[in-house]
């Protein structure tokens, strides 16, 4: 039942992620300064949305964890991360593949690039350390910092686009229309992804106490 | 202050095998040396890298012993003779981080005057304000390197994951050391504009010093 609920999730995820690339490839217009190109930021700000979710739900269930001292939560908060990890890498390699074309440079060493790499390279260690709910929490931190980035100094990453951030409305309604249903289909995925991972986890996690149980007897 | 004393334990067993002090001086001194083939040592420009250039030497130095500071009790399970003892988590750990901080500061203090010979800098006239960087600093490192080393402690790659966890989590104040140092190995004062280094660096040890005594008993009773 579990499995059937997870691919039918995942079957949607797909297909509304067939349809978005259609509609960003067909029926978008070009963006007047950008060219074709400002397309890859319907891959890299839903990436990087999800990643935030990702480690949000880490956040909270590494909090559970230490609070209810539940390994379960543990174990999500693992899978999280380690899906979040995938999509921040996304967002990076998309980014890249843009500041090659507009900026002629593949990377930039201003603030949001450079903690969008902190964050990734802490919660690696996170993810490698193994059973540490507190490296998690302390992790977070480099999210906020990083999501605030763009306001605090001046980069050469854009500055906030997104209506629900400046209050006003930049771009065109229907390409920001088109982020967030990019956004919600890769949010799918995501959550497939974690609930695979998790399932992977338990099954690891219950191996691991019967060879440690054999090894006792 | 139960943690004085587990302070005065720590420095007592290193300083009579010196194991930890003696391999972290001497690699500072040969990072300090190879660093002398990747810029030009006698040109003008080592004043405004010298900072990072100093720090970065003293986070390398700083991994060797704080990978020390819990491994250290791992044979004959002292670790778990530790945690068992009445002594509460946070001054178990409070007194590991003195530990650690007054070795890194002692190599720290070391390798000042080597660098000023080797890259013909002159330190002395601000040598207090520098100190007080160098305090800074160092509890930022020391703080976040002691919990790391708690966190790693039972990781068969401990050598390897305490710098991979703390370099990252540490910029914030790594960024901040590098910048007042340059400043006074410069020559001037820290002042103005600058002091906002100085804000974060202190802010950087309030939140982590509270945060990691707050969360460190969840680390030591797993």
């Amino acid at each position: 039942m579990e499995k059937n609920i997870r691919l039918g999730i995942g079957a949607m995820a797909g297909l509304l992620l067939l349809r978005n690339l259609y509609v960003i490839l067909f029926n978008l217009p070009d963006e007047m300064e950008q060219g074709p190109i400002y397309r890859i930021f319907y891959y890299h700000l839903p990436a990087y949305f999800t990643a935030m979710c990702c480690y949000m739900t880490a956040l909270v269930a590494s909090v559970l964890y230490l609070t209810k001292r539940n390994l379960r939560y543990d174990a999500i908060a693992m899978s999280a991360t380690e899906v979040g990890l995938a999509f921040a890498a996304v967002n990076l390699i998309t980014g890249m593949i843009w500041g090659r074309v507009i900026w002629g440079i593949w990377w930039a060493w201003d603030a949001r690039l450079t903690w969008a790499l902190i964050c990734w390279l802490v919660y690696f260690g996170y993810q490698r350390a193994k059973n540490s709910a507190v490296l998690s929490i302390f992790s977070f931190v480099s999210v906020a910092i990083t999501y605030k980035a763009i306001e605090w100094w001046r980069t050469q990453h854009p500055g906030p686009v997104l209506s629900f951030r400046t209050g006003q409305q930049l771009i065109d309604p229907e390409m920001e229309r088109m982020l967030y249903t990019n956004f919600f289909a890769l949010a799918l995925l995501a959550f497939v992804m974690v609930t695979v991972r998790l399932n992977q986890e338990n099954l690891q996690r219950q191996i691991d106490g019967l060879r440690r149980r054999a090894h006792a007897l | 202050m139960i943690f004085l004393q587990v302070a005065a334990k720590d420095l007592r067993s290193e300083l009579r095998t010196k194991e930890s002090l003696n391999a972290s001086l001497s690699f500072a001194v040969v990072i300090l040396l190879l660093f002398s083939f990747a810029f030009d040592p006698s040109g003008e420009a080592v004043a405004e890298f010298s900072g990072g250039l100093l720090w970065l030497v003293f986070a390398f130095a700083g991994a060797l012993i704080l990978n020390r500071s819990f491994a250290r009790e791992l044979p004959n399970d002292c670790l778990e003779v530790l945690i068992a003892s009445p002594v509460s988590g946070a001054q178990l750990f409070l007194g590991k981080s003195v530990a650690s901080f007054v070795l890194l500061l002692a190599i720290e203090l070391i390798c000042l005057p080597i660098f000023g010979i080797f890259y013909n800098i002159t330190w002395t006239p601000k040598f207090w304000p520098l100190l007080g960087v160098f305090l800074l600093g160092t509890w930022a490192m020391t703080i976040l390197g002691t919990l790391f080393s708690a966190l790693t402690v039972n990781l068969s790659l401990r050598e390897l994951m305490l710098p991979m966890l703390l370099y990252p989590m540490m910029i914030p104040a790594l960024m901040s050391a590098m910048r007042l140092t340059t400043i006074l190995l410069s020559g001037n004062d820290i002042g103005g504009d600058d002091l906002v280094w100085l804000r974060l660096l202190i802010g950087f040890d309030v939140v982590f010093t509270t945060l990691a005594l707050a969360l460190v008993e969840t680390i030591l009773v797993r």
